[in-house]
This record gives C-alpha cells, structure tokens and sequence, in this order.
C-alpha cells in the first residue's frame, strides 16, 4: 500500500477550540478563550509527535480534542482508519466515532487519579474489551493476561487492586489499558511527570520498546523537554493556543528557528553543575488566551521584536522541508540551540 | 567520631579551630583526624587552605608563624566557620495505628552562611520531614524521636553559642520568634500557601510587624520593597490584590518575597519550582540566586530534580528513605558520584544531551513502601551491587569517601550504623 507511507495517520488542519466567557444575568458571550487558535500538523504512522509548551498553551486541549474527548470550535482532525479510509473526526457525532475510538486510546498523566480504586486490575484492563464486545470472561481473561504481561507486570496480579501498586506500575497499567484494543494511535499527556525520577526511565523504556513491537503512533504532550528530545521523532511548540515551530527533533533543538523555542530551550536545565544554564531570561509572563496581544503572540516578550511583529500575525509556513514556524524573521535569525 | 569530639566541634572557636588544624597535622592520619579535618575542609573556607600551607612549614616556628596568620583571617571568617544550622543523629518517626513510619532515620549534617544546601531525593525520601522538622511543624503523629537541631544564634555571645531547636516548645515563644524571622520557608505549592480571602499585601505586612517593631505604614513600605526586590511588575498594585489573581510566576514571587521580608539567615525552599514551568523555574531559580548572593543567606534547596539541584546548589545531599546516601560538593556529586544510588539515578534521566531513542539504564523495582522498609541498607533490594549477607542485614554508615565525600557503602568501608 503506498498510500500508508504517504498519508500521514493523522492530520490536523485549522482546528480551532474557543471557551467561551459568559457574562451577566442572560450569559451573554463576552469574549473567547482561545485555547487552540489556528492550529495545523500531521503525525505520520508509527512516530512520535512531541507537543511541548508551557501549562496553558492549549497542548491538553489539542489533545483532546483530538480524541473526540471535547468537540472542536472548526477545523478538520483527519484520521486513516485501519480500512485505509481518511475520515474528518471533527464532523463525525458520538455514533459515528464509536467504531474508530478503539484505534485511538489515551495515557493519562496522573496514575493515582485516572484509575478506578474500586475495579481490579481485570475489571480496569478488561473493560474496554468489554465494551467492544468480547463478552467471553475466559477469553477476556486471556487478553488481560497477555496485555499485562507486554507492559511487564506479572498476569497473577489481575485480582488485586490499583491501590497495591507503585506510582510506576500503576502507570503500567493506565497504558495495558490503553493498549487492550490494538490502538494505531496513543496520545499520552504528560505520562511520565507525576513518577519519580528513578520509575520515569522505566516507562520511557517501555513506551519505546511498546512502539517498536506494535507500530504504534504517538501523540506525547509534555513540557519536560529532556523527556521530549529523548522520546519524540519531531516536535510542535505551542505558544498561547498557537503553535510556533514544529521540525524533527534534532533539527528544533540544534537549531531552533523561533525565539521562544530558543528561549524555552535555554531555559531548560542541564544535570551537570559545569554546564551553567538559564543564562538567557525569557521576560515577563504568557499573555492569556482571552486577551492575546496583537501581531505575533510572542512579541511583547521577544528579543528580536520589531515594528512588524507588532500589528501583523506571521503565518505558519515551511522554510526548510519539513521546518515549519511562524515568525517573520526566522530566515534571517540564526538562534542558540542544543547540540 | 566521639561524641566528645563531636560537641567539641560544634561550640568551634577561633582557638579550636587552630586545635583542629594542629591535631590533623600532628595526628597520625587515623579516621579521626581524617574526619576532623574533613570537617574543616568541607567549610569550603580559608581554613582548609591554611592548613594546607602550615603543612608545607620548613620548621616549627615556621608552621607557628603560619598559624597565627590563619588566625587572625580566622578572626574575620570566624562567621563562616561555624555551620549556620547543625542537623545531629535526626530522626523523625510516624505514629500510625498500621505501624511506625521511620520518615528520616538518622541524619546528620551542616549548613554554613552563604552556603546553598540541595537535598535531593525521590519521594518519601524524608526530605521534606526533614526540613518540616527543622522548623518544627512536622504534624502529629509525626514526632521528633531523636537528634539535635542547633541553630547558630545570633548574639554569639558565649553562654548561647547554639540553640537546640528540639528542645524548645513547639507553640512557644522563642521558637516563634526563631519560625518566619530567622528561619523562612518557601513552600512547595504558592497557591496553598496564600490565604485566598486576604491580599497578598496584608499577609506580607502581618508577617513584617510580628517580627519587627515597626508600625503598619512601615510594614507596607518594607513589603514593597520586597516586592520590588523579587521583581514584582506594578508592585505597589500587586500587594492589594489577592493571591489568585496573580499568575503561578508571580505568586511564586510574591511567596519568596514573603520568606524574605524578615531577612531570614537561613531560607528553606521546598520544591519551589515543582509546580511551574520551565520558563517560570528559570527566572524563580535566578532571583533566589541574585537574592541569595545579594543577601548571603544560606538556603536548603529540596528538590527531587537533579538537574536544578545540579545548577542550585554547592553542597548536595542525596536521601533514600530516609537515610542519607551520599553527600559532598555539587561537582563531585555529578561527577564522581560513589554510592550506586547516586550513580544509577544520574543515568536514569534524559537529558537534552544525551542520545535520544535509545533505552536509558533503569533502576529496577520501584521505591518500598515505607511500611516495607528493606532490613540493612535500604537501597540493597534494587542496587546491582549489592553483597548478599552484608547489605542486607547491616546498616552502613556515612563515612568519608575520596577527597571530600561522605559515602554510606559497604563497597567503600565497612563501618555500620550502631544499633
């Protein structure tokens, strides 16, 4: 099939998601949150899309509405079925998604909160199975072993409870959840920042080695960059609801071509106390999405502002294959990366 | 170590501080001397280097001559020598009706003015009781069961060279005076810390006039300049409004302005930049760094990030339910790390240099539960180089390692703790 090497699995074009703010004894819309504004990118089959940005950018909210989990303002979420067929998961009401929800599945940050104390690891693990139909406990049973077994906890475990695990294994099992139904597509949000240091390795390992088993895709919305470069393939930057670079993971960290990405990288610091980092200060605090300012998001913040930015919006556009930002300067800005 | 020798230490004077130089030179280099001169070393301070040259003396009169030089530098870093606050044998016990959580188990250790202290560890590492009992607020049914907190006075004058903060009555008088005044805590979660019914201004001005005797304008007028001094936006706007309207940057801000209102000698900051973003860590870790440089407090620094602890700190300290593993010099810590914990932890993380998509070296298992707490060293169940029959069964303890390390490994002695 040539058509699976060439259309990404996932394509997301002009997705917008506004909250609105209501005022007033009659609710009146006074104003949006724009929490995704305007945001557009692909995943190809079997990578890992990075989403990085500070806490309010609207990674979270992409996230979901990408999973139908809340339903976008506009815009097209164009999922390839496991048919081959392209369908838009933005037009699509809660009938019409059902078939597709077990080939996309989610990871969720908080180990402790998104499982159910009172269901044992079976009822946890196998209840997707049940939904979809697999109405057979025995069979069930077997399915919940082998998916156990793949995200390295013991099959014997099955009767216990959330409660009897560790912050790490609990996170296991939120991903054998996930992974019951073959999914093609995974969006993990945040799924290693709630674990300790010693346990994030563990799970960093298992989601890499699950991938390569599995030809799954990922979707892995963090803000721990270190996290990011090591697990992801490319990377999209937010920035108040818009994204602002996106490029391979190498390409954005060597040589990023915004300055916030520049900014967030520098900010980021290293583990070794010769290396002396956060030299460069990104001033001031992210605007709110209800107010943005005008021209580029970044501007009032920006340490390569000029007049321009002020009053006109930069497009998001390619500048090297595959390199995709919006700032009006990225072809002249030669910005500090990582090596 | 003696317990003599021990106390000895602590109440260090200008004329003990030439006894010690004197004893590591004449002695011969027994674990004693070795320790006590470690001691002196380890103040980072011209006392090591004195040492040094007086060691290097042709004659007697030579090596005398040379001493008394060093004492009277002394005379000026006489300060500087003696550790700010002075954590003894601490342990901190959890009474529940499901059995005693041994929170921290014995720790001992020293912080110096000017000096910022990282502990670094995972969680229930006993890094926040720690600290919690430091300032005496460690919650019921937690209780202190053992060790001393001594704390540098003020004053200085002979009767009171140190005050045993174990000693004093939690609610009372002296201890309150000690809690927000000399001893400031920069909390984990600003948002938690804030009254949301109150503005930040009349928090940071109820703080200001019950440690100084100055009435509410003046208050105001100091609570402004801390807000200034932290780099507050509108700061004469910003102290009438209340804590939610301010951004997580901000409030963490307005916290730090807080903890330093009283001009604290030593500031605790417990995960300050756990709760907010990197861009936000950056400019908080560097206002404690100009604060911290402008004002010459110490800070303990707490974090569970090794990289932060890595840019913070010059002295760390690594706990594992709640013993100490590891300590010594930031850069001997990430650059020669001795204990396996230290060495597989600074592994385990990715970093933006290292290769990516490659499988990273894991610790296996996950932190015991504290009910569980493996006999022996506590690391033993997870450690690779663990000896079967010693390590767990016996308890080893902190010793000194190398140059100016404290390492508790069977691999590097043989002591162990006393039962």
């Amino acid at each position: 099939m040539t058509n699976s090497t060439t259309t990404p699995l996932l394509q997301v074009r002009n997705l917008h998601k506004y909250f609105p703010i209501r005022k007033g004894f009659f609710r009146k819309t006074v104003g949006n949150v724009r929490a995704v504004d305007d945001v557009s990118f692909f995943v190809n089959e079997g990578e890992t899309l990075g989403l990085v940005g500070e806490s309010g950018c609207g990674k979270t909210t992409t996230a979901r509405c990408i999973l139908r989990a809340m339903a976008p303002t506009s815009g097209e979420i164009l999922f390839r079925t496991k048919e081959g067929q392209t369908v838009d998961l933005a037009k699509l009401n809660r009938g019409g998604l059902r078939p597709l929800r077990p080939q996309m599945q989610m990871i969720f940050q908080d180990p402790y909160g998104s499982l159910n104390p009172r269901m044992t690891l079976f009822d946890i693990v196998g209840e997707p199975l049940l939904v979809n139909g697999m109405k057979n406990r025995k069979e069930r049973t077997e399915r919940v072993a082998e998916i156990l077994r793949l995200v390295g906890l013991r099959p014997e475990y099955m009767q216990r409870y959330p409660h009897a695990f560790s912050g790490g294994q609990r996170q296991r099992i939120g991903i054998a959840r996930a992974l019951a139904l073959n999914p093609r597509l995974v969006v993990a949000d945040e799924p290693v920042s709630a674990l300790d240091v010693s346990v994030q390795a563990q799970i960093l390992n298992l989601m890499l080695d699950l991938q390569k088993r599995l030809n799954l895709t990922y979707l892995f919305v963090a803000h721990n960059l270190s996290v990011v470069k090591h697990i992801c393939d490319r990377v999209a930057v937010m920035y108040v609801g818009k994204l602002v670079e996106m490029a391979t993971t190498e390409e954005l960290y060597r040589t990023p071509k915004h300055p916030y990405t520049a900014a967030l990288l520098a900010a980021v610091p290293v583990p070794d106390p010769r290396v002396k980092t956060g030299n460069v200060e990104l001033k001031g605090e992210v605007p709110s999405p209800a107010n943005p300012p005008s021209g580029c998001y970044f501007h009032p913040r920006c340490e390569h502002v000029m007049d321009a930015c002020r009053v006109q919006a930069p497009a998001f556009r390619e500048i090297t294959p595959g390199h995709f930002v919006s700032c009006l300067r990225a072809d002249e800005l030669q910005l500090p990366g990582i090596a | 170590m003696s317990k003599t020798q021990d106390v000895e230490l602590r109440t260090r004077t200008k004329a003990f501080a030439l006894r010690i130089i004197l004893l590591y030179v004449s002695l011969p280099k027994t674990t004693e001397a070795q320790m006590l001169g470690k001691q002196v070393l380890r103040a980072g301070t011209s006392v090591g280097a004195h040492y040094r040259e007086a060691q290097r003396a042709k004659s007697e009169a030579d090596f005398i001559s040379k001493i008394e030089g060093a004492l009277q530098e002394l005379d000026e870093t006489d300060m500087v020598n003696t550790p700010l606050l002075s954590v003894r044998d601490l342990k901190t016990y959890f009474f529940l009706d499901e059995g005693i959580v041994k929170a921290v188990d014995g720790v001992t250790f020293d912080v110096y003015p000017g000096q910022i202290f990282g502990i670094v560890g995972e969680s229930g590492c006993g890094k926040s009781v720690t600290v919690k009992a430091v300032l005496r607020i460690v919650e019921p049914p937690g209780k202190i069961v053992n060790g001393e907190i001594l704390l540098n006075c003020k004053t200085g004058n002979e009767e009171c060279q140190f005050v045993d903060l174990v000693k004093l009555d939690v609610n009372g008088k002296e201890m309150r005076s000690i809690r927000g005044a000399e001893i400031a805590l920069i909390p984990q979660e600003p948002m938690a810390a804030f009254s949301p019914v109150h503005t930040v201004g009349d928090q940071i001005i109820e703080a200001v006039m019950l440690h100084q005797p100055v009435n509410k304008r003046e208050a105001r007028k100091i609570a402004l300049q801390m807000f200034k001094d932290v780099g507050i936006p509108m700061p004469e706007q910003r102290l009438d409004e209340y804590s939610w309207q301010l951004s997580g940057g901000l409030r963490q801000r307005a916290i730090i302005a807080m903890a330093l209102s009283c001009n604290p000698r030593l500031l605790i900051a417990d995960e300050p930049t756990t709760a907010v973003d990197v861009t936000t860590q950056a400019q908080v870790l560097r206002l404690l760094r100009r604060l911290q440089e402008e004002r010459g407090a110490a800070i303990i620094f707490i974090t569970h990030d090794l990289s932060v602890i890595a840019q913070m700190a010059s002295y760390v300290m690594v706990m594992y339910l709640g013993l100490v593993m590891e300590e010594g010099p930031v850069d001997d810590i990430f650059h020669s790390p001795h204990h396996p914990y230290t060495q597989a932890l600074l592994r385990s993380i990715p970093s933006v240099h290292s290769t990516p998509r490659i499988n990273l070296p894991t610790i296996s298992g996950s932190i015991p539960h504290p009910f569980n707490k493996p006999s022996g060293c506590p690391f033993h169940p997870r450690c690779a180089k663990s000896m079967p029959g010693k390590c767990d069964t016996r308890t080893p303890a902190l010793q000194p390692v190398g140059e100016k390390q404290l390492v508790s490994c069977f691999l590097y002695h043989d002591d162990e703790v006393a039962a």
